[in-house]
């Protein structure tokens, strides 16, 4: 969150008055679901910073007198293992907040690469225009017209399953979109006036490029970005699910509800709990995107 | 208006040879051999499994592969697959129309509940109705598709015993296939409790699919009916003194439908997407489930062939929604 | 489909959309109600697509359980439950006392199938064997190459043409097959789905027509059911063949709904759509066997789930370390995670129903302090790091590889053994295998034929050190020389008693962790009657009948 209202004040530079991270918080805070959104990142961020503390259990310790335990409510269930137990006896409770740091982990690094990769690419393109621009936008085109998940997992499978894998095919994946969202705002911005100035105060293109024109097309890319973590998030577990994401012990969500799968029927909860986590995790973002997108950009407004 | 379809149309060259380049190369730069798989445990006799190289081409440098199946391609020779042995275009053939009637009933789910939802919501906007058409659309935007695919099934077909788990069809019908299409072939064999069976398989399959669709569909339409519903002309009728639904179903929702359908239209790619885990899980014998095993098992000409004609139709339904946006809105023509 | 015009099309589209949009309604009541299948007609809830119809090509036994277990015979076969032969196609057979010639003696009057394009004119006779056998040996054989793609899997791969010398027909009823050495296994091998016997008169007659590939696609046997239709990656229909030589089967069709999910199959047998499903999950299986409505089956599998070291490398070349390893493993904790009570704990590499099982063997011992002794005394007294490479899919010997692998993480942690969990596709982890860069894996074998030869040459013989099928890499002389004295041998009990002594060897040496054999299951409803388990693992429906 720092970083990206910092964004934003940078930025809104010209404006004065109220102070734009100000404005910014009372357009954010209008929209209750944007604040429960943000709530619950906070929650989530808490959990994955302090998941060593906060757990109950090393994620990995297997205790292997009480393997699928039920939650304590239920029948048979142990208020030592609040969330149940794995098949080999590991406290779901713990797996899951450890979880959420490798979630979160995922979302940030993967959102990042593609974010500079894109940011980059949608540069050259929108600002050289010509062959560099044909050639750039036509192999988005072409990663666009492949279903998304089969070229995840395309890219996982020659980079070979593993979490850092996994984030990389994500971050492709998420690429053409901040391509051609960087391009449109380049070029919609090249024109204006106050680039022309700069370029007449004898600006080089990479300053032009990177300090006048970038500031200003920030707000849509917050924007996809903090959507992207979501879509970064729902497709790492995606391919955990496929057994292409993060390698056992690790308790990555996708992996685990993959992993578990044959007890859907006789222990439900070793499949619902990551499913509803992962949910729960995508909504937050899914939330505070929809709100960062009122706040920050009128025009966006859905 | 012509030059606009050219224009476009002309773009889908290079797109498409990047798209074979692409599918070439993903599918032979993945660890493992198509060959090995043809054997298990067991292992391979060498003298077979050099023939085999041999017969599948696979022995040549990948330029002189890459080569010989663009010029297959052009052809209009897709290959035959390395398992089965049949050939790639008539398997895809079989397949697709079961993916068609499953996209399709998965785009009826999301259209005959979203349309209607988003207009709700924009017309009670800020009331309990649009709060709860928000909430649900943002979730099930949310929601992981393989979870919630199990989930339905868990609940619906296991618990209450409503619906089939799997499948197109009881087996125990026999309907001849004429058109691939389930629900159109047991309707032309006139066996009505075989159509009933189909109907009722394609109900979680749809509903699993089209989760996502009905979502973005309900959002994008409550916006784009608020945006509508401040214009003038909206106004200027509702001044006029006509009625109150009058003016919402004739003239606000037809300007409203424009960016719909555009974001319909971007749906199909992903509807076909999301096709590959739903069908997987549904047992569904479509085009998404057959990639699948065609990836895991390393069928080179089945992936590269697969992916060629599913990026086909996305290309394609993309052109068209183009088009149609720009007969709908010529502003775009000149764009 | 091209017939129909785009206009007519479409007007049925919507007159569809209307009728599904007013069917949709009643249909939501009563959309449970549990399918009343067609009397006689018996549903199999498979696990997977047949890669084809023809017996010779492939090497899976979800295609051997679609095709030639339905819709041929072999010569020879397996008593079903057991591994012992009984005669098939042949009625008889003699060995020559120096091993080398067989001679079988033919059944006469056994009828081949029908389909609107073919009707046999005669009853099985010599020229279908030679016919069967020289298409997969002989490059003369006009079918031997008709498809691109199209090899002999089994034939090839167990190296037949090394084995058998020339076969000949002696008379119409009689066939003659020479070897090239003594080979004891080649009467079980005959056994196997690969050696089914197909109809001459039919391939010539579509080669004759111009489709020499029909004969592979539109299977043609004298197995108990004849092919009807097949539906790509839904269902396989048979029906009952009136010809049958061991007489019809007792239910009129059969159907396999291939069903890749087992939680799927697992509903669908519940609900009554369909009888016997194949490969139930085991974390199902306590709920099966309680329920009134089904008849759970189960029997030892001939197969063996193991962890092999590479002997070649550091530190695996030491038998200390290797002994080590194997008491630092908790099987009785892998029995119960992983397998979850379908298997049984593994002291041989060879499966107890077996003959030859050596029961006097004791197993290494969960003991972990003697392990670090052992451990110790080999020079890595603080363990050492190592990659355990982990079984990426499901198999028969393993139902979930990486859980096994997150056990024995945790097991040999213990004792100060850092392993680092590997995985690769499944077929490069099996290419992977044969270089020999692994350092320990986890793998399994699935018995074809019943007869011990077929798992210590391909698994444990020197041999096969070069082949990669040896993963332990391991070629041990003594150990080497009494199985293939073994396989020399004719009389099973003095066998018996070589494979006794290398499974001693074997032990001491401790080239693998034997883990465990899988016990397989098969559930079916109570009104299916007469069903028996194989012991290859493949489903026989022909005496199967269906009493409600």
């Amino acid at each position: 969150m720092a970083e990206s209202t910092a964004a934003v004040e940078a930025g809104d530079d010209g404006y004065a008055a109220p102070g734009p991270l100000r404005e910014f918080w009372l357009a954010y805070s209008q929209s209750r679901g944007a604040l429960i959104g943000l709530a619950l990142v906070v929650a989530l961020v808490v959990l994955a910073l302090g998941a060593d503390v906060i757990a109950p259990y090393p994620p990995n310790e297997q205790y292997r007198q009480s393997t699928l335990v039920p939650p304590a409510w239920h029948a048979g269930g142990s208020s030592a293992f609040l969330l149940g137990t794995d098949p080999v006896g590991r406290d779901m409770l713990s797996r899951l907040i450890h979880g959420t740091r490798l979630s979160l982990l995922i979302g940030a690094i993967s959102v990042t690469i593609s974010l500079f990769l894109g940011v980059l690419l949608g540069m050259l393109a929108g600002y050289l225009r010509g062959l560099t621009e044909t050639f750039i936008m036509r192999l988005m085109d072409v990663m666009l017209a492949l279903p998304s998940l089969l070229l995840a997992i395309a890219v996982v499978a020659i980079l070979g399953p593993g979490l850092a894998n996994a984030m990389y095919a994500i971050a492709i994946v998420l690429l053409p979109h901040y391509v051609r969202l960087t391009r449109a705002a380049v070029m919609a911005e090249a024109g204006k006036e106050y680039v022309d100035s700069s370029r007449i105060a004898g600006a080089g293109p990479l300053r032009l490029m990177f300090s006048t024109i970038l500031p200003n097309c920030t707000a849509p890319l917050i924007v996809q970005a903090t959507l992207g973590f979501s879509t970064a998030i729902l497709d790492a577990a995606a391919l955990g699910f496929l057994g292409l994401g993060a390698q056992p012990p690790t308790p990555e969500w996708g992996s685990m509800l993959a992993g578990a799968l044959e007890f859907i029927q006789r222990a439900s909860w070793v499949v619902t709990f990551p499913g509803l986590a992962i949910l729960v995790t995508v909504l937050a973002f899914n939330l505070m995107g929809d709100g960062l997108r009122d706040a920050l950009d009128p025009k966006l407004k859905r | 208006m012509l030059a606009f379809v050219l224009r476009r149309a002309a773009l889908i060259v290079p797109t498409f040879v990047g798209v074979t380049l692409l599918a070439f190369a993903l599918i032979h730069l993945i660890p493992g051999d198509p060959v090995e798989n043809l054997s298990g445990e067991r292992g391979m006799d060498p003298e077979r499994r050099a023939r085999l190289l041999h017969e599948f081409g696979l022995d040549k440098s990948l330029p002189q592969q890459y080569a010989e199946y663009v010029g297959q391609v052009l052809s209009g020779d897709l290959g035959t697959s390395l398992t089965t042995h049949e050939p790639v275009l008539a398997e895809f053939l079989t397949l697709f129309p079961a993916t068609i009637e499953l996209a399709f009933f998965a785009m009826m789910f999301a259209l005959l509940l979203g349309l209607p939802a988003g207009i709700v919501a924009a017309l009670k906007r800020n009331t309990v109705a649009d709060y709860a058409v928000m909430g649900v659309s943002l979730t099930g935007y949310s929601m992981p598709i393989f979870w919630w695919a199990l989930l339905l099934i868990l609940f619906f077909s296991v618990q209450l015993g409503w619906t089939p788990v799997s499948g197109r069809i009881s087996v125990e019908f026999d309907v001849p296939m004429a058109s691939g299409f389930m629900l159109l072939d047991t309707l032309r064999a006139g066996d009505w409790s075989a159509f009933r069976s189909a109907v009722s398989h394609l109900i979680l399959p749809s509903i699993a699919l089209g989760t996502i669709p009905l979502a973005v569909i309900a959002r994008m339409t409550r916006s784009s009916m608020l945006e509508v519903l401040r214009e003038d002309y909206v106004r200027t009728a509702r001044a006029k003194g006509l009625p109150y639904w009058e003016v919402v179903l004739v003239h606000a929702l037809r300007n409203a439908l424009i960016p719909v359908i555009t974001v319909i239209g971007l749906q199909v790619g992903l509807l076909l997407s999301g096709a590959i885990l739903t069908e997987t899980i549904f047992s569904w014998p479509g085009v998404g489930n057959w990639l699948i095993h065609g990836v895991q098992a390393r069928d080179y000409p089945v992936v590269q062939g697969g992916i060629l004609l599913v990026a086909a139709i996305v290309i394609s339904v993309n052109l068209i929604v183009d088009l149609l946006y720009g007969v709908v809105n010529p502003r775009i023509r000149h764009g | 489909m091209q017939n129909i015009s785009i206009s007519k099309r479409s007007r049925r589209l919507r007159t569809a959309l209307a009728v599904a949009l007013a069917a949709a309604l009643p249909l939501a009541a009563g959309l449970g109600a549990g399918s009343a299948q067609a009397k006689g007609t018996l549903v199999y809830c498979s696990e997977g697509s047949p890669e084809g119809f023809q017996p010779q090509f492939f090497s899976t036994g979800t295609t051997f359980d679609a095709v030639s277990v339905p819709m041929f015979n072999r010569l020879v076969e397996f008593d079903i439950g057991t591994t012992n032969l009984v005669p098939a196609l042949a009625e008889s057979w003699t060995v020559s006392p120096d091993g080398k010639i067989i001679t079988f003696k033919l059944r006469r009057g056994v009828k081949f199938h029908s389909n609107a394009n073919f009707k046999p004119t005669r009853d099985f006779n010599a020229d279908d064997v030679l016919f069967s056998w020289s298409r997969m040996a002989d490059d003369a054989n006009p079918f031997h190459k008709i498809t691109a793609g199209q090899t002999f899997a089994y034939f090839e791969d167990m190296g037949m043409k090394n084995i058998v010398d020339k076969v000949e027909k002696l008379d119409d009823a009689t066939v003659r097959f020479t070897l090239k050495r003594p080979e004891a296994p080649f009467l079980a091998d005959m056994a196997m789905d690969f050696a089914s016997m197909l109809s001459k008169e039919y391939f010539d007659a579509m080669l004759k027509k111009g489709t020499p590939n029909a004969a592979d696609v539109y299977p043609i046997g004298t197995g108990p059911f004849e092919f009807v239709s097949y539906q790509k990656d839904a269902t396989i229909r048979y029906k009952a063949f009136d010809g049958h030589f061991r007489g019809r089967p007792k239910v009129d069709a059969l159907v396999y709904s291939i069903t890749r999910d087992a939680t799927a199959r697992y509903a669908k047998l519940k609900t009554g759509e369909c009888q016997v499903m194949a490969f139930p999950k085991p974390a199902d299986l306590a709920e099966m066997k309680a329920d009134p409505a089904l008849n759970v089956l189960q029997k030892e599998g001939l197969n063996i789930g193991y962890i092999a070291f590479n002997t070649e490398k550091k530190p695996f070349d030491n038998k200390l370390v290797r002994q080590a390893l194997n008491m630092a493993i908790d099987k009785d904790s892998i029995l119960k995670s992983v397998y979850q009570g379908q298997g049984q704990v593994a002291k041989n590499p060879i499966p107890p129903i077996l003959w030859s099982y050596n029961n006097a063997i004791k197993d290494y011992a969960f003991d972990i302090a003697k392990a670090k002794e052992l451990l110790a005394k080999a020079g890595y007294p603080n363990g050492f790091e190592v990659d355990l490479w982990y079984l990426p899919v499901t198999r028969p010997y393993n139902p979930d590889g990486k859980r096994m692998a997150e056990l024995i993480q945790a097991d040999w942690e213990k004792i100060g053994v850092k392993a680092k969990l590997v995985t690769y596709e499944w077929a490069e982890y099996r290419k992977r295998s044969k270089t020999g860069e692994q350092s320990v894996m986890m793998f399994g074998w699935s018995g074809d034929n019943g007869d011990p030869d077929n798992f210590f040459v391909p698994l444990l013989g020197c041999e096969a050190v070069k082949g990669g099928g040896n993963v332990a890499r391991w070629c041990n002389k003594d150990f080497e020389a009494l199985i293939i004295k073994a396989a020399q041998t004719p009389k099973q009990a003095d066998r018996a008693k070589l494979y006794e002594q290398a499974q001693v060897i074997f032990k001491e040496e401790a080239p693998w962790i034997t883990v465990a054999h899988s016990i397989r299951f098969d559930p079916v409803r109570k009104e299916v009657k007469g069903y028996k388990m194989d012991a290859t693992a493949h489903h026989y429906f022909n005496s199967v009948e269906i009493v409600k």
